[in-house]
């Protein structure tokens, strides 16, 4: 396609625009752009009411995308004094709206263009990131910290310690819940192509069978995180061990919830730990006001269930229970999801306490609907979750 | 043969595909950048109905591919006739050849069955190939896929590369039951199908039901409008709709105002699940025509 006759001005608008949008989070490549130089060669470009939805086919990828586009397209073609941050406000972090996707960390190559407020989040309740160098410790220290209550780990190397091994934690878990599904595949089936083909040798008598698996499908987890206040303990070791499950786990999606629910797999597939963290900081800490659980599955079941939910996903709820909700819409929504997923896990590290017994009222009214009741105060609590997710 | 827009919008109008301004570009675009074009929305929003479209608008086959959990190369490319294979080499068994002639011989042309992949890129005149559903697929099948959207060859070992005579439409649908690659998305023009305004599903009704009074059309649209607005497990697509103007139509209601009692006992139309239906009750009926009238 032919994009000569084109003035260098418009060449130079046409590659302001892609960077714009680039800083916004689209994923546009050079074979982007060379079509849009084609577009602007053609007829089209005479006129921005034509110009403007051809490009918005173009470039936009996703449902988000789409929803942006004509904004940025008219503050970049009409207002262009308008600034990036500008441009920004009111849509990317719009948390009020939470069944839009958070923008992908890896998305733009310009972290200037991102939101800034990921940036500043300490660690909630003051605890410090773990630098990833808490592999000091042998095996017996693991041990030893595996079975205290993550409450009572205060030593700033020991925290970070049991960060690090709640990481590898999930990824072992994913590792060996592969390997046993490997070994139980059964599901056998003739291939009829291949055994043909091997017949031929035979004069066409079918001696050498060939065999089809079904292919081994991965278990997919969908983790909800309570980061309210009476959490808090809690919260930080947490989301340690869901960024490995996210990292490690092909198919798995978390969310965090306190009066409200946030999607935050995009943010965990950092890398970087400590990065991860951060971004989540400020999103998981709980805004006073309690927990609406009820609401937030609510949400949960209304605007993402259909799309991380299938027959095989196992929901886990990581949760005290400690609900200021009614505890009725807790139960209708519990029910809903109920009907959607396969199991409901749910996790409690106020079972570990000596002399708990659920009697919270959201918990009570959740417990119906609870495939596997069970503590996770400590690392080997989560440990003993792996045979029951083997099983699912 | 390239149409131009207007003349696209009008023939897809005359398919009886009623469309905005900006499908109607999407659509030009796929044939001026040759590009596929990827759908998403609800279900029930008309995705696959802009694929039958196009079929139309072009004048051309619509070859259309399903896609399911664990759908293979076997059913989307091509498949070997293994009955006549085997009898084939059953009934050759005696004449002498060889091993090797005998499998050249049912390895040819004869017995090859073309699954929708492949029946796409060895057309003369170009159909529209559509991709349905295809975030049902597995995340392999995706790469497959992607190799054949950018190259239009197909190599099947025992017979060769087939490379294409004429390279297909390609329409692709998802209804976001699970992400795309980013790789496909990128490789694709985009749009985003939205439940229809109350004008245009109000268009869609006299376009696909002929017969049908002006006002009552804008009345039924208005009124789906509204209840798509409310808490619903499965809200009601186009096609729902257009069922329930046919039943009020049928029942010979000319003012939803006049009849509250048809208006709820046909919401069957409409609502398919057990939650939804006793959601909108009665009053909830006579609050919504309060509305729409």
């Amino acid at each position: 396609m032919s994009s000569e006759g084109i003035g260098g001005t418009s060449r130079r608008q046409l590659a302001g625009f892609v960077r714009t949008l680039r800083d916004n989070g689209f994923a546009l490549g050079l074979k982007e752009t060379g079509d849009a130089l084609a577009i602007l060669a053609s007829p089209l470009a005479s006129r921005p009411g034509t110009l403007q939805p051809a490009l918005k086919a173009l470039f936009c990828a996703t449902r988000s995308d789409w929803e942006r586009f004509d904004e940025i397209f008219q503050a970049y073609w009409q207002g262009r004094g308008l600034r990036r941050r500008q441009m920004l406000t009111g849509t990317a972090s719009d948390g009020s709206r939470p069944q839009r996707r958070l923008p992908s960390p890896l998305a733009g190559s310009d972290i200037a263009g991102k939101p800034d407020h990921v940036e500043r989040g300490e660690g909630p309740e003051g605890e410090s990131p773990a630098e990833g160098q808490g592999r000091r410790g042998g095996a017996t220290r693991a041990e030893s910290l595996g079975r205290i209550d993550v409450r009572r780990i205060a030593d700033p190397d020991e925290v970070a310690e049991a960060y690090a091994l709640a990481e590898r934690l999930a990824r072992k878990m994913r590792a060996r819940l592969v390997r046993r599904m490997r070994a139980r595949r059964h599901g056998l089936r003739l291939d009829l192509r291949r055994t043909i083909h091997r017949s031929v040798a035979h004069g066409g008598t079918p001696l050498d069978l060939v065999w089809r698996r079904r292919k081994p499908k991965p278990l997919r987890l969908v983790i909800l995180l309570d980061a309210s206040g009476s959490m808090s303990l809690y919260t930080a070791f947490f989301l340690r061990f869901i960024h490995g499950v996210v990292d490690a786990f092909r198919e798995a999606e978390a969310f965090v919830f306190h009066t409200r629910l946030v999607h935050v797999s995009d943010s965990l597939r950092e890398r970087d730990v400590s990065r991860a963290i951060d971004r989540l900081a400020l999103m998981a800490e709980g805004i006073g006001g309690g927990t609406r659980i009820g609401e937030s599955l609510a949400t949960f079941n209304r605007w993402h269930a259909a799309r991380v939910i299938n027959a095989r996903t196992a929901v886990m709820i990581l949760s005290d229970g400690y609900d200021t909700g009614e505890p009725v819409r807790l139960a209708t929504e519990m029910a809903r999801l109920r009907r959607r997923c396969r199991r409901i896990i749910w996790l409690n590290p106020l079972i570990g306490w000596e002399s708990y017994s659920p009697e919270a009222r959201g918990m009570q009214a959740a417990l119906p609907y609870i495939d596997l009741f069970a503590p996770a105060h400590s690392l080997e609590s989560l440990a003993a979750l792996e045979p029951y997710l083997a099983r699912i | 043969m390239t149409l131009s827009r207007e003349e696209i919008a009008t023939r897809l109008e005359a398919a009886g595909y009623v469309a905005d301004r900006e499908l109607a570009m999407a659509l030009w675009l796929m044939d001026f950048l040759k590009r596929p074009l990827l759908l998403e929305g609800e279900a029930g929003v008309g995705k696959t109905e802009v694929a039958k479209a196009l079929a139309l608008v072009h004048d051309t086959e619509l070859i259309r591919l399903q896609c399911y959990e664990g759908l293979d190369q076997n059913a989307a490319l091509y498949e070997w006739n293994y009955q006549r294979q085997l009898l084939a080499i059953k009934a050759r068994e005696g004449s002498g050849e060889n091993a090797d002639a005998i499998e050249e011989h049912v390895f040819s042309e004869k017995y090859l069955l073309e699954r929708p992949l492949l029946a796409a890129i060895r057309r003369e005149r170009a159909p529209v190939l559509l991709i349905d559903e295809v975030d049902r697929a597995d995340e392999e099948f995706e790469a497959f896929l992607l190799e054949i959207l950018s190259d239009f060859q197909i190599s099947i070992p025992e017979l060769g590369t087939v490379t294409a005579r004429s390279i297909p439409r390609v329409v692709l649908t998802s209804n976001g039951t699970r992400e795309l690659s980013d790789a496909l998305r990128r490789r694709c023009l985009y749009h985003y199908v939205d439940f229809p305004d109350v004008d245009r599903e109000a268009r869609i009704i006299l376009v696909r039901q002929p017969g049908i009074d002006t006002a009552l059309a804008l009345q039924v649209a208005r009124m789906v409008t509204a209840i798509r607005k409310e808490d619903l497990r499965k809200l009601p697509g186009v096609a729902e709709t257009l069922d329930w103007a046919a039943t009020l139509a049928g029942l010979g209601v000319a003012d939803l105002r006049q009849a509250p009692e048809a208006v709820h006992e046909t919401l069957v139309c409409l609502l398919k699940t057990h939650e939804d239906r006793s959601r909108i009750g009665r009053e909830v009926v006579d609050r919504l025509l309060g509305k729409v009238a």
